[in-house]
């Protein structure tokens, strides 16, 4: 379906990664918003507390992100699509409730800017070390979606399709943004709202006596009802059964967890999005995503400028981990090169998704700036030799 | 020979293919559920506009057993849950039901400030004085010298008065009962349906596996017996001087009864101030579905 007019702020303007980001989720038809007060990602939500109340929504500041992170999820189950917005210890503070998100089946969207870590770190200043706590945070088997936007106008583009993915698969949507994409400014050009492709719930039609809270029509995704309508149905963080009935049985688990991997596995060519400039047999490929990609852009020039064959592939699906188009540039690269603001993460998923076909350099940063191009570009010719 | 139609009234409240129940014998719990769908029959409430939101542990296990849409959410996060779900849909009636260990430790710091904010909520505390699911270790509502299987040799911790805590941070409608005031209780079920904001019915309840066997304080009727001889009736009490023992008097009754505007109220009067015409109100939109 299109998306609402009301919530779409068409035009060109002049935003900052957390107001596009803000702009985004208002296109995509969130409507509610619960949050706490944390640098750098606050001015997504005060932007929304300003908009959505003439738009016809709700923004509440929790006193915890513990809080934050729930309520949002009543919110959804009340019939809203909902969001939070959190960085480092936010985030730290939210991983039970992804989980709850993710095995109760909860559409939303949790959006991360992140900075410098472990614990308060560096408050105002980036990194990307949230990685793997975004896949792997919360306890117990179970997938997510996290997208990676590097840029303002990817803010707002990437934060509808987040929305859409959380809807389409019902599943926690990780929006990986990070302290200097969501600060810096650049031009944002918002379409119509009969241009933007939004993705309804996916509601029941079925009568009362026909519905099965979960269960599902063959693509594993169960329909969903709201509170209020008399469904009478009933949510548990436990494991359950088709009727959403804790059900605690080895059987139960094994279908149930299976169930919330696979909807995801199975998709995971729809799911994937990924910028690439490879052209044949390069003798490395730069693997980034975030604002390193646009550092490694330019140290991609200068290795091109010396006559080095390099390729570009830019990650903005990072989980599920696009591993398949890793195992193909395996096959006719000789080496990957892995610049991230953190001493290790992403990288070790391309080290195994090559599997040994193609060498893989790290380029690490523990964060608080950007790489130097110059860094980045020392390793590519190290890896191209 | 007559048979006799015996279906319990409760019955149509209950998923009864889920039972029989995880409740010992003896406890209290499904004495309150019984209170509460009789609070529902007498209320003639819309079933439909109802949802119950539970946290976790022997309490939080309600909300799989009543027939109405029933969240059963993480530790402590019941009330949280609550407020999203009440603020995206303002026509439900949105219950919280869970117990002490759930809703005044782990989720203490919500249940402060949804009472503060005035959300519009029915909180049912079951307090067993013990955090009994996981084997009866001391909570902060447990009475001084208790034996739990965390304080073996006695608690020493100042435990917590719920009553004069939820009214110190903004409740309208504050209640205590035991399980053996079931007539009282549901009353007072039905009255907090009709208060708007933040209510809070505290039941006395007993855990004679855990709580009372340790104590020696007998068993499920003994508690009875105990609720019986030393509850004290005292509408309007201060909640100041409600404070439990052990063994001590157990003072009852409906404590407070006032009237503050709700978070929505509050809401809306300040938007509509602010933007005036501008201001659209949330129920109009909220619905995402096609």
């Amino acid at each position: 379906m299109k998306a609402d007019p009301r919530g779409v702020l068409t035009g060109t303007h002049f935003l900052d990664g957390d107001h596009a980001c803000c702009e985004g989720a208002l296109a995509a038809g969130a409507r509610f918003a619960a949050g706490y007060p944390i640098t750098p990602s606050t001015e997504v939500v005060e932007r929304f507390a300003s908009r959505v109340p003439k738009v016809g929504g709700t923004f509440i500041q929790m006193e915890d992100e513990l809080a934050a992170s729930i309520t949002l999820q009543g919110a959804v189950w009340g019939g809203a699509k909902a969001f939070t917005v959190t960085s480092g210890p936010g985030f730290s503070l939210m991983m039970e409730h992804i989980g709850y998100a993710a095995m109760t089946e909860t559409p939303c969207v949790f959006v991360d800017v992140q900075r410098g870590g472990p614990s308060t770190g560096l408050p105002t200043l980036p990194a990307q070390a949230d990685m793997m706590q975004a896949r792997w945070g919360s306890h117990g088997d179970y997938e997510i979606i996290a997208l990676c936007p590097n840029s303002p106008q990817e803010c707002f583009d990437l934060t509808i399709q987040a929305f859409n993915f959380s809807e389409e698969f019902r599943v926690p949507v990780m929006f990986m943004m990070d302290e200097v994409v969501g600060h810096m400014t650049e031009k944002v050009i918002i379409p119509p709202a009969d241009q933007i492709e939004v993705v309804p719930r996916r509601h029941t039609r079925k009568a009362v006596e026909d519905y099965l809270p979960y269960g599902t029509n063959g693509d594993g995704v169960p329909e969903m009802a709201h509170a209020g309508e008399g469904y009478k149905f009933h949510v548990t963080g436990l494991t359950h059964d088709e009727h959403g009935y804790p059900n605690m049985t080895p059987a139960t688990q094994d279908k149930l967890v299976r169930r919330l991997q696979n909807k995801i596995h199975d998709a995971i060519d729809r799911i994937t999005l990924l910028e690439e400039e490879c052209f044949d047999s390069e003798d490395v490929v730069v693997v980034s995503y975030g604002i390193t990609s646009r550092v490694a852009q330019r140290a991609i020039e200068m290795a091109r400028e010396r006559g080095l064959k390099v390729g570009k592939l830019r990650l903005i699906t990072c989980w599920p981990f696009p591993e398949k188009r890793i195992r193909e540039l395996a096959a006719t690269t000789k080496a990957f090169v892995v610049p991230e603001l953190n001493l290790g993460q992403m990288v070790r998923e391309v080290e195994r998704a090559a599997n040994g076909k193609a060498r893989t350099f790290a380029v690490p940063h523990a964060g608080g700036s950007v790489h130097r191009p110059e860094d980045i570009l020392k390793v590519i010719v190290e890896a191209s030799r | 020979m007559t048979i006799l139609d015996v279906t319990n009234p409760v019955e149509p409240f209950l998923r009864t293919d889920r039972m029989p129940h995880i409740w010992c014998p003896g406890c209290g719990i499904g004495t309150t559920v019984n209170c509460f769908a009789r609070a529902l029959i007498e209320s003639k409430i819309d079933l439909q506009s109802l949802a119950l939101v539970s946290g976790i542990g022997c309490t939080g296990r309600v909300a799989g057993y009543v027939k109405l849409d029933s969240f059963h959410t993480t530790h402590g996060r019941a009330i949280p849950f609550a407020t999203g779900l009440k603020l995206a849909n303002p026509k439900l009636n949105v219950i919280v039901y869970s117990g002490d260990g759930d809703l005044s430790a782990i989720g203490g710091n919500h249940l402060i400030h949804a009472a503060r904010r005035n959300i519009d909520l029915k909180v049912i505390c079951v307090n067993n004085l013990i955090y009994a699911m996981t084997g009866g270790q001391t909570a902060p509502t447990t009475p001084g010298h208790a034996i739990t299987s965390t304080s073996p040799y006695g608690t020493c911790e100042p435990a917590f008065n719920l009553p004069h805590l939820v009214e110190a941070a903004g409740a309208v409608y504050v209640a205590r009962w035991t399980t053996f005031h079931v007539k009282q209780l549901a009353r007072s079920i039905g009255e907090a349906f009709q208060k708007k904001g933040f209510s809070f019915i505290e039941v006395i309840s007993p855990c004679p596996t855990l709580y009372q066997r340790r104590n020696k304080l007998g068993d499920g009727l003994d508690t009875m017996k105990y609720y019986k001889e030393k509850s004290k009736v005292k509408h309007g009490a201060p909640t100041s001087e409600v404070g439990l023992t052990m063994t001590g008097e157990i003072i009852v009754g409906k404590f407070v009864d006032r009237d503050r505007p709700d978070y929505q109220s509050l809401l809306h009067a300040q938007m509509v101030e602010s933007l005036g015409e501008s201001y659209v109100e949330p129920s109009e939109t909220v619905c995402s579905c096609s």
